[in-house]
């Protein structure tokens, strides 16, 4: 049994309930704690946790970070989630399990940087890290030994501690032989939790969990095993392939093999980003093009931006809408050549839209790119089209000076409608 | 209405006529093709709403009257009759059916009413000239490969035909482009055509309209006013909608000072462009020219299937400018080659800007190529 110390990083080779060296109980103990590799990193009610940080007399405070009456929670504190509030839940739902908390409009632009601090960190361990999300990320410390002079676990360990010294938030970590366990062992120990899961045990620590354990099963899933008498991992786990394969469909042998701890993806820094997209829900439904029109134009300006941001262009956009009545539509259209300017998302958007328009209520519009390619492809205008790069250039010189004044200083007439 | 009419005549005015009947029509009667004799003349109408087709056909009339019958039953029904047949078409008026018989054979349509028929009302034309078939032709020819099919910039489907100032003096101008590559051809103007607007064709009546002109020498009255224009061939008269928009102002995108001359064979360079492209069935791969003095290297490549290359020297190629590097799409540089006689040239800039091209002998027609990226 090996031992570590997440305050001091002491390491033992014997269990321990008080650590040695400085006393603290935050002990890890594990047989193979010193010979795994895959780390999960997960930020601890991120954006809640930004806001506390920045204004600390809400520390002990319920913080939701959310928008609008009819916006969702888009994170909640552990006081919050005490009183039941998580993520994703209506606002008003969220203010009815817990009246007192305070609830604040997210400032992407503040988590961003904060996320960006947490991966140069993270860049630091090992090259291997794949973001997952602005407050995710799987990393694969194999190798790193000799480099850093400590196992994995305590360079984890420290990471942890430097995160909440130098970005000011919390993190939880599940180290594991794969990703698919080290994120399961990230979710056992939160909040400013270190979990490990071991070869040796994962499969009996999984059998008596709920199938929803496993990323990958929600709720519509859940629901079809149920009907099979498919509700814990374990009985997952006693399917043969073939049995799997008839019971489950194609999917069914490599759910069967995920229930069983097994998992077989790499860590890859290089995975592609699938794709960007922006949306927002109403405050009252909107049934006219021209009162969606605003929101659309919002939206096609941040998916512009965030597309510029990452260097890539949409070779089509896909237009979202949620109805009154929580139907979802979605349409696609290609654009004659790729894109990343809110004028030509906005029109392409737009005449997806107007068809759309037939008296039916919508709570909520997104839009998204529907194939990323290269930014440096878009905008190039051709043979008939001078007024495109004419944009382009305009847009870049916006760019700029909202990099330098912020996103005020400088807007296209029509948001000001 | 009845008349008489040898099948070889009747057979060539349906195939007109029920090219520009819409397929997928939902209207019935669009589907239609209205037969009607006054005044002893035969005439056959066709059309979809924005194209309409007129034919005098000669034929025996025994009785005035008009009817519409399906336009591809009764080319069916006439081309498979025998050679040398005379067909007879006989409505006795109202709801009746159309009989038709030849020799043994008798067939009765289903028609439906005249007045039902939708007429395409020219309006006035102001603006008439004459154009040699001949010249037509091959202003279409070397323009329509470059008519864009593009949905959301529908001004470019079609050809822009306009009155320009040339080399010092007014010329009729034909322009097509796709935003890849753009044609223009000019004619020495017309008389009659000084005062035209500006008017774009769309593809339909190009295509419809180069069909008849396969059969038909001689002048082609072409008449028109901001929003319809109407070709007369021969017996056949061609009416249509214009597009309603603004052609782009493609003069500016049409290089003025590029100075690296290619000139090459123009069998030469297209064979060499077919083979080396066939190496890759993606239409997005370019074709690549790889070019230093008196020699143009054409390669290609494929992730999955290989390389190909070609070189072509001094006894084939002349280029005295400095080395160069471009690529194109392939059926982009064919589409223009077959349009060339004997010499090609090619004006570069550089590897990313558009290049002029131009058949050697012929200043008549210039077409412009956006390279892809190599």
């Amino acid at each position: 049994m090996n031992t570590l110390c997440r305050d001091c990083l002491w390491t033992a080779s014997t269990p321990a309930r008080t650590c040695a060296s400085c006393a603290s109980r935050r002990l890890v103990s594990h047989p193979e704690l010193f010979a795994l590799t895959i780390a999960h990193v997960d930020c601890d009610a991120f954006y809640a946790s930004v806001e506390k940080r920045d204004r600390p007399e809400l520390a002990d405070r319920a913080v939701i970070v959310g928008g609008g009456v009819r916006g969702v929670v888009t994170a909640a504190c552990y006081v919050a989630r005490l009183s039941g509030v998580r993520s994703a839940m209506p606002m008003f739902k969220a203010l009815k399990a817990c009246p007192d908390a305070v609830v604040i409009r997210p400032d992407f632009s503040k988590y961003t940087t904060a996320s960006r601090q947490i991966r140069a960190l993270m860049s630091r361990l090992t090259p291997l890290v794949e973001p997952l999300s602005i407050d995710e990320a799987a990393l694969d410390l194999a190798g790193t030994q000799q480099l850093h002079g400590a196992p994995p676990a305590a360079v984890l360990a420290g990471f942890a501690r430097e995160v909440e010294r130098e970005v000011g938030v919390t993190v939880s970590i599940g180290l594991a032989p794969n990703r698919l366990l080290a994120k399961i062992a990230a979710g056992r120990d939160k909040p400013r939790g270190f979990a490990v899961i071991g070869a040796a045990e994962a499969r009996t620590l999984l059998a008596p969990e709920p199938v929803r354990l496993l990323p990958g099963i929600g709720p519509a899933l859940a629901r079809r095993l149920g009907q099979r008498g498919i509700t814990q991992l374990a009985h997952l786990q006693a399917l043969s392939d073939r049995e799997a394969l008839r019971m489950l469909g194609e999917d069914g042998p490599s759910l069967c093999r995920r229930a069983r701890g097994e998992d077989a993806r790499r860590v890859d820094p290089g995975r592609e980003t699938k794709s960007i997209s922006a949306e927002t829900t109403f405050d009252t439904n909107l049934a006219r093009v021209e009162d969606l029109e605003r929101p659309l134009w919002h939206l096609s300006e941040k998916l512009a931006r965030r597309l510029r941001e990452k260097e890539f262009s949409a070779a089509g956009v896909v237009l979202k809408l949620k109805t009154a009545t929580f139907a979802t539509r979605t349409r696609t259209a290609r654009l004659p050549s790729p894109t990343a300017l809110p004028d030509r998302l906005f029109e392409a958007a737009r005449a997806l839209l107007v068809r759309e328009c037939d008296g039916t209520a919508f709570r909520l519009i997104g839009i998204g790119a529907s194939q990323l390619l290269p930014l440096a492809e878009a905008d190039r205008g051709d043979l008939a089209d001078a007024r495109t790069p004419r944009l382009a250039a305009a847009q870049s010189a916006i760019d700029e000076l909202r990099g330098r004044f912020g996103m005020g200083v400088i807007g296209r007439g029509r948001s000001l409608r | 209405m009845k008349l008489k009419a040898d099948r070889a005549t009747l057979i060539k005015a349906l195939a007109h006529v029920q090219s520009v009947v819409e397929r997928r029509n939902t209207i019935p009667i669009l589907a239609n093709v209205m037969i009607a004799v006054r005044d002893g003349r035969l005439t056959l109408t066709a059309t979809d709403m924005e194209i309409a087709i007129v034919e005098d056909v000669a034929a025996s009339t025994t009785r005035n009257g008009a009817c519409t019958a399906p336009a591809a039953t009764l080319y069916e029904i006439v081309r498979r009759l025998p050679d040398g047949a005379e067909v007879e078409l006989d409505h006795p008026g109202g709801d009746a059916q159309l009989a038709l018989r030849a020799g043994r054979y008798a067939t009765s349509l289903v028609v439906l009413p005249v007045e039902d028929f939708p007429s395409m009302n020219a309006g006035t034309l102001p603006h008439k000239f004459h154009l040699p078939a001949v010249t037509l032709r091959a202003v279409i020819d070397r323009t329509r490969f470059a008519i864009s099919t593009e949905e959301t910039r529908y001004y470019l489907n079609g050809i822009y035909l306009h009155v320009a100032e040339g080399e010092g003096e007014r010329m009729l101008r034909a322009v097509a482009t796709d935003g890849h590559r753009l044609a223009r051809v000019e004619e020495p103007l017309p008389e009659g055509a000084g005062a035209m607007p500006g008017v774009i064709i769309p593809r339909k009546t190009v295509a419809e309209l180069r069909k008849l002109l396969d059969e038909h020498s001689g002048d082609v009255e072409v008449a028109l006013s901001d929003t319809r224009i109407q070709f007369h061939a021969g017996p056949v008269l061609l009416t249509s909608k214009l597009i309603d928009g603004t052609f782009p102002e493609y003069e500016r995108v049409i290089p003025r000072d590029n100075d690296k001359v290619l000139r090459v064979g123009k069998k030469d360079f297209s064979d060499a462009v077919a083979r080396v492209a066939a190496i890759s069935s993606e239409r997005s791969r370019p074709v690549k020219l790889s070019l230093a003095r008196d020699l143009l290297v054409l390669s290609a490549s494929s992730p999955d299937q290989g390389t190909a290359s070609e070189e072509l020297d001094a006894d084939r190629v002349k280029y005295e400018a400095g080395p160069l590097e471009i690529g194109f799409q392939a059926r982009y540089l064919n589409d223009i080659t077959d349009q060339i006689k004997e010499q090609v040239e090619f004006l570069f800039s550089d590897g990313s800007a558009p290049t002029v091209v131009r058949d050697a002998a012929d200043s008549s027609a210039l077409y412009v190529l956006m390279p892809m990226r190599v």
